[in-house]
């Protein structure tokens, strides 16, 4: 038992296992072995790249503990599971005493006639948005997004935002159709227009030629670029061929444990009580809470609640747990706030006062309070309305001050204590001021003291008078 | 001749120490604040009414000791202080020096600060003193020496504040705590970051409100915007820092909606705090102690620096970072001595130059000189345990009150063999103690203190003390002598005493050497560091200009990254509490709650949370609630406020007995600072008696 832990993959998510196993007191050897040449970097940002808000090298993930051995370019070929050995395309083989599959997952490819060459990958112009690599260099012209999810629409939102031609051909009726009800997908559509991408819905891609994609409506779109964001499919080769339990991912349990006690599964690759993988939070729950378990903690995964947030600071869209019929059969209450003409639409479905589905747009307060009452399971205020709209219940009127309204806060003077230092004599300002100390703290009520100064002024000359 | 006496001075509370003249007119003191740059003839409610502390009924005029039936018995000094040195020295016979523990103030005058840390190092020869200023500014001291090379809480003049057109304030409340500062504060659109609507918050152009612990994530996330929407002052970060590469690392995993899905603050806001201090052209930062008293608050106050250094503020003109020193003396009292790990002039125990350097000043080698010892809270809770100090003696401080944990710290002050508490009124941790020791207070005596922003300023005294009353400095020479020591160590003068500090700061961070009782009475403005040259040196209003405090001159950003609180809210205490300040009352409420003035405003403990929160525990505005950690439950009136986050309440911390706040607190500490988590734990809040 002294060879240690062993982590296949160098992704966001083997790199924050790495970090926290030392973190938590780790003590055997720690050895990460990734495919990719390059340092780990943070995937969950790679549209940034693509609007070139940020450089490749500004992914780079924090340099880890110098104690984590780090072995860059080296893919795993082969698990040994009765002696604990992983096999590499160099040569080396590496022992262990827990393995960590961290292999992430590659994009889908959709069957579309010549989208691959008869060398096996992509045709010229093609690109999937995965790896760092993929999202530099987008050359100038007409780019093409295939698939309207999140990060399909995060995509061409990146490209619009450096000036890019942008067209996004989606299948769904509108974009994020798995995440948004059909009024909240139609002002996302809008906005898309009106930032200027061009959105095909309901179109499959049919065919591709470099230059051209042709659609199955009958479109044909010029395209110098197209890029896949078609989904993702979980790296699990390794796994099947070392005989572990396997579905679309690598099967694991609240342990993070695949069916091999010393292999553990997280991220992408892995597959938790059905979850679908692409998600960096629940990778990087996953991460922490192994982390624990590694080194000796109690610990537990039982699931991440899934918070989508469009990562785009051009409109603010959120979809909060899953919708579908099974979770409109539980609701006790729904709440829906529509104002389309100003882009705003909030749709909370309700159970015992805790939200099981939300989805909102363009209320970017709201989205806010609500992503924390969803992650910790949270009861949602008793004003709905003011949740929605960022406020809280109740405003003060500035109408007529009561008595015992205090006016200046730093030396408790209320209207009456001025009212009455007025009565007793205190005729001018500075009387006033000296008598009751008003004003003579912050300064911030001296408008306020000068008015009910007028007041007084004005309501003794007309007693008077009378 | 009549009886009539003017002198100008200071304000006895917090670290504004704004400027007044006390009157003594036919046996009545009066106060008026003056023209001093920091007040600028404003006074809060507080200092109006200090003169009523002068004349507090239960002002202590004679030294007490417990007797066999218990009860503390008035006696003479002799008999106070033979008590106290005879224990002292037989506890130290059986036990060794550590045994015997000093708990300071950041209160106390430069002078006792200065002459409390030399005779708990010479005297007593301990390694176990440290102060209630662990519990304020240490967080921000450790971020602030390691990033730029001193920690002076404001390194620019209060009134640089005047000129800003954008302040971010980071768990900072001066609108409660320090009134008269929000007057530099009018001209500038306030950015607040606080949990809570304070009245600052409402002041504010921008409202940040995350959950509480959850500040350095929102630091780490405007780093991020300020990089990724090109608000850095790039050429800056070439040329007067290092570390920003490591910096972003950490913040680049922090973008801002992973930042508004754990702090809770919009995506929107944090772009718009980091445009409006980007944009602006004369920004500041400034952190209270919202952001630092966290097991992570020196990590937090690092987050807020690393934001400050790349947006190009600290060390220019009309731009800066600062940290709102919260006691009286609380910059004073972390520079001279009475800081575990610290010797005068700001300089560390552990550093051989420092021990030589303060040991020749003390005529002493520096062999004698202890080591670090522990910090605030370890030194508390080791009281009494077999391996803690038997004796405690406390000067300027209430920790029954103060400390977090307080129902454990109360515990282990009743362990003791011998607790000897000097203080001017019977305040909680006075009423446990074996000797109490009568001294002056701030209008009976002569002294320093610092401010918030390096300003060494004159107390002066206006009334002669009671008959039996002594100053804290004669106190350490009788104890002293007593103790074997030679009586010129122990200066009782406190000009004396200031000569020697000079002395003893010469050449340290804080370097006092060239300021003289003659220069402040002559009314010069002098900011240390102010080292003694020919020509009288004109002080620092301003640091860093021209380089960082660091050897190669550059300002350092921290690899920081966000961690949890120690303590999150779970089935059993479903919410966070945060404790603080409210504006009629001052720390542990020992002065303040003896003016009648201003306890009719703050008379009792409450609890503030919102309407939603108080209907689920079946609480009304008005009913008693009692609020329970995993420590133990505090006792107060509930208060609903409709700004208040549904997932949080607030304790203010100024109240005695089972309404203290600090019964719930976690002593968490801050690995590098010792501080403890006062601003977060996890509470449940039920009805608490018969309904009314």
């Amino acid at each position: 038992m002294n060879y240690g832990t062993l982590i296949v993959g160098n992704g966001p998510a083997a790199h924050r296992l790495a970090g926290q196993l030392r973190h938590h007191g780790h003590q055997g050897a720690i050895t990460v072995l990734g495919a990719e040449p390059r340092p780990a970097y943070n995937r969950a940002l790679l549209t940034s790249v693509l609007a070139c808000t940020l450089s490749a090298d500004d992914l780079v993930l924090p340099r880890l503990p110098e104690n984590v051995q780090v072995r860059l370019g080296i893919t795993a070929t082969r698990i040994d599971r009765v002696r604990r050995a992983v096999y590499t395309d160099d040569g080396t083989v590496y022992r262990y005493d827990q393995l960590v599959l961290a292999t992430g997952a590659r994009p889908n490819a959709p069957a579309i006639t010549g989208l691959t060459s008869s060398d096996g990958g992509f045709s010229e112009g093609v690109r999937a948005i995965r790896t760092v690599s993929d999202c530099e260099d987008i050359p100038d012209g007409r780019t093409i997004v295939l698939g309207g999810g999140v990060l399909g629409v995060e995509t061409a939102l990146a490209l619009r935002h450096r000036g890019q031609d942008v067209v996004l051909v989606h299948p769904g009726p509108y974009a994020m159709d798995d995440l948004l009800d059909e009024s909240s997908g139609r002002l996302l559509l809008v906005h898309l227009e009106n930032v200027g991408v061009k959105v095909f819905p309901g179109a499959r891609a049919a065919e591709y030629a470099p230059g051209k994609l042709a659609l199955d409506d009958g479109h044909v779109l010029d395209a110098d670029t197209l890029l896949l964001c078609t989904g993702i499919r979980p790296n699990i080769e390794l796994a099947r061929a070392a005989g572990l339990a396997v579905r679309t991912g690598v099967l694991i349990d609240d342990h993070l444990r695949t069916s091999d006690p010393h292999i553990y599964a997280i991220g992408d690759c892995s597959e938790h009580r059905g979850a679908k993988p692409g998600h960096i939070a629940p990778a990087w729950e996953q991460a922490e809470q192994l982390a624990r378990l590694l080194t000796g903690h109690n610990a537990r995964y039982v699931g991440t609640r899934l918070v989508v947030r469009l990562r785009t600071s051009s409109i603010d869209v959120a979809s909060f747990g899953s919708p579908g019929e099974n979770t409109d059969r539980l609701a006790t209450e729904s709440v829906t706030l529509s104002d389309p003409a100003r882009g705003r639409y909030a749709r909370l479905i309700l159970r015992d006062q805790r939200i099981v589905h939300a989805v909102l747009v363009g209320l970017p307060r709201a989205i806010a309070s609500i992503s924390q009452l969803v992650s910790r399971s949270l009861p949602v205020p008793s004003s709905r309305l003011a949740l929605l709209l960022g406020t809280s219940a109740d405003h003060w009127s500035n109408a007529e001050l009561p008595d015992d309204a205090v006016i200046c806060v730093c030396n408790n003077v209320t209207k009456k204590a001025l009212t009455c230092a007025w009565r007793d004599g205190a005729r001018e300002l500075t009387n006033l001021v000296r008598t009751t100390r008003a004003t003579t703290g912050c300064g911030s009520c001296q408008r306020a003291v000068e008015r009910i100064y007028r007041s007084l002024s004005s309501t003794t000359e007309t007693s008077g008078a009378t | 001749m009549s009886d009539s006496r003017m002198v100008v001075t200071h304000c006895p509370y917090c670290a504004l120490q704004c400027g007044t003249a006390l009157r003594r007119e036919n046996g009545r003191v009066t106060v008026r604040p003056t023209d001093f740059p920091v007040n600028h003839g404003g006074l809060c409610q507080k200092g109006w009414t200090a003169p009523a502390l002068l004349d507090t009924p239960d002002r202590l005029l004679d030294p007490l000791v417990r007797g066999r039936n218990g009860e503390l018995v008035p006696v003479d000094w002799d008999t106070a202080l033979d008590t106290v040195a005879g224990r002292l020295h037989h506890i130290r016979t059986e036990d060794g020096p550590d045994a015997l523990g000093v708990f300071g103030g950041g209160g106390l005058t430069n002078e006792k600060a200065y002459l409390l840390g030399k005779f708990a190092r010479l005297a007593l020869g301990t390694s176990q003193i440290d102060y209630n200023g662990r519990f304020c500014m240490s967080s921000a001291a450790a971020a602030g020496a390691a990033a730029l090379g001193v920690d002076r809480g404001l390194p620019f003049p209060v009134t640089d504040l005047g000129q800003a057109d954008v302040i971010m304030l980071a768990g900072a409340n001066p609108a409660e705590t320090m009134p008269p500062l929000m007057r530099h504060l009018d001209r500038a659109e306030l950015i607040v970051i606080d949990p809570r609507r304070t009245r600052t918050a409402e002041r504010a152009v921008l409202h940040l409100q995350p959950a509480p612990g959850t500040d350095l994530a929102l630091a780490l996330g405007l780093l991020h915007i300020a990089v990724v929407d090109g608000w850095c002052d790039n050429d800056y970060i070439h040329r007067r820092t290092r570390g920003f590469d490591a910096a972003w690392r950490r913040a680049m995993t922090w973008w801002p909606e992973r930042v508004e899905q754990v702090t809770g603050v919009p995506v929107i806001a944090q772009r718009e705090a980091v445009r409006m201090l980007g944009a602006a052209q004369r920004p500041y930062v400034l952190t209270g102690r919202g952001a630092e008293q966290h097991s992570k608050g020196v990590d937090t106050v690092a987050g807020f620096i690393n934001l400050a250094l790349a947006l190009g503020l600290p060390g220019r003109p009309h731009r800066g970072y600062g940290c709102l020193t919260g006691q009286g003396n609380g910059q004073g009292g972390r520079e001279h001595g009475q800081k575990a790990d610290q010797l005068p002039g700001y300089r560390l125990i552990t550093d051989p130059d420092a021990r030589a350097h303060v040991a020749q000043v003390w005529g002493v080698l520096p062999g004698v000189l202890p080591g670090a010892g522990r910090s605030a809270y370890e030194l508390l809770d080791a009281l009494g345990t077999a391996t803690g100090p038997r004796a405690l003696l406390v000067f300027g401080s209430n920790p029954a009150v103060s400390a977090p944990h307080a129902g454990n710290v109360t515990n282990r002050l009743a362990a003791l063999d011998l607790l000897v508490v000097a203080d001017f009124v019977p305040s909680e941790t006075a009423r446990m103690a074996h000797v109490v020791l009568p001294v002056t207070q701030w209008a009976e005596e002569e002294g320093t203190m610092t401010n918030l922003e390096g300003r060494v300023l004159r107390r002066r005294r206006l009334l002669t003390p009671p008959p039996r009353v002594r100053s804290d400095l004669e106190v350490l020479r009788e104890l002293a002598t007593r103790l074997g020591e030679p009586a010129h160590r122990y200066p009782t003068a406190p000009r004396d005493v200031f000569e020697e500090l000079r002395r003893a700061s010469c050449g340290g961070k804080a370097d006092y050497s060239g300021i003289s009782y003659e220069r402040l009475d002559a009314g010069e403005v002098l900011h240390w560091p102010c080292p003694a040259s020919n020509q009288p040196h004109p002080g620092t209003p301003r640091l860093f200009l021209d380089r960082f405090a660091h050897p190669d001159g550059r300002a350092r950003f921290a690899e920081v990254d966000h961690r949890e609180p120690a303590e999150t809210p779970d089935a059993d205490f479903p919410l966070y509490a945060t404790t603080g300040r409210v504006l009629a009352q001052y720390q542990s409420g020992a002065q303040t709650r003896r003016v009648a003035e201003l306890n009719a405003v703050e008379p009792e403990p409450f609890v503030e949370m919102h309407p939603d929160t108080a209907e689920r525990a079946g609480l009304r505005d008005g009913a008693m609630a009692r609020v329970s950690s995993a420590r133990q439950s505090t006792v107060a009136r509930v208060r609903i406020v409709q700004t208040m986050r549904v997932d949080t309440v607030f304790l203010p911390f100024h109240f005695p007995g089972a309404g203290r706040a600090n019964l719930v607190t976690n002593p968490a500490l801050d690995p590098l600072s010792r501080m403890p988590e006062f601003k977060v734990c996890a509470v449940r809040i039920e009805p608490y008696g018969d309904p009314p």
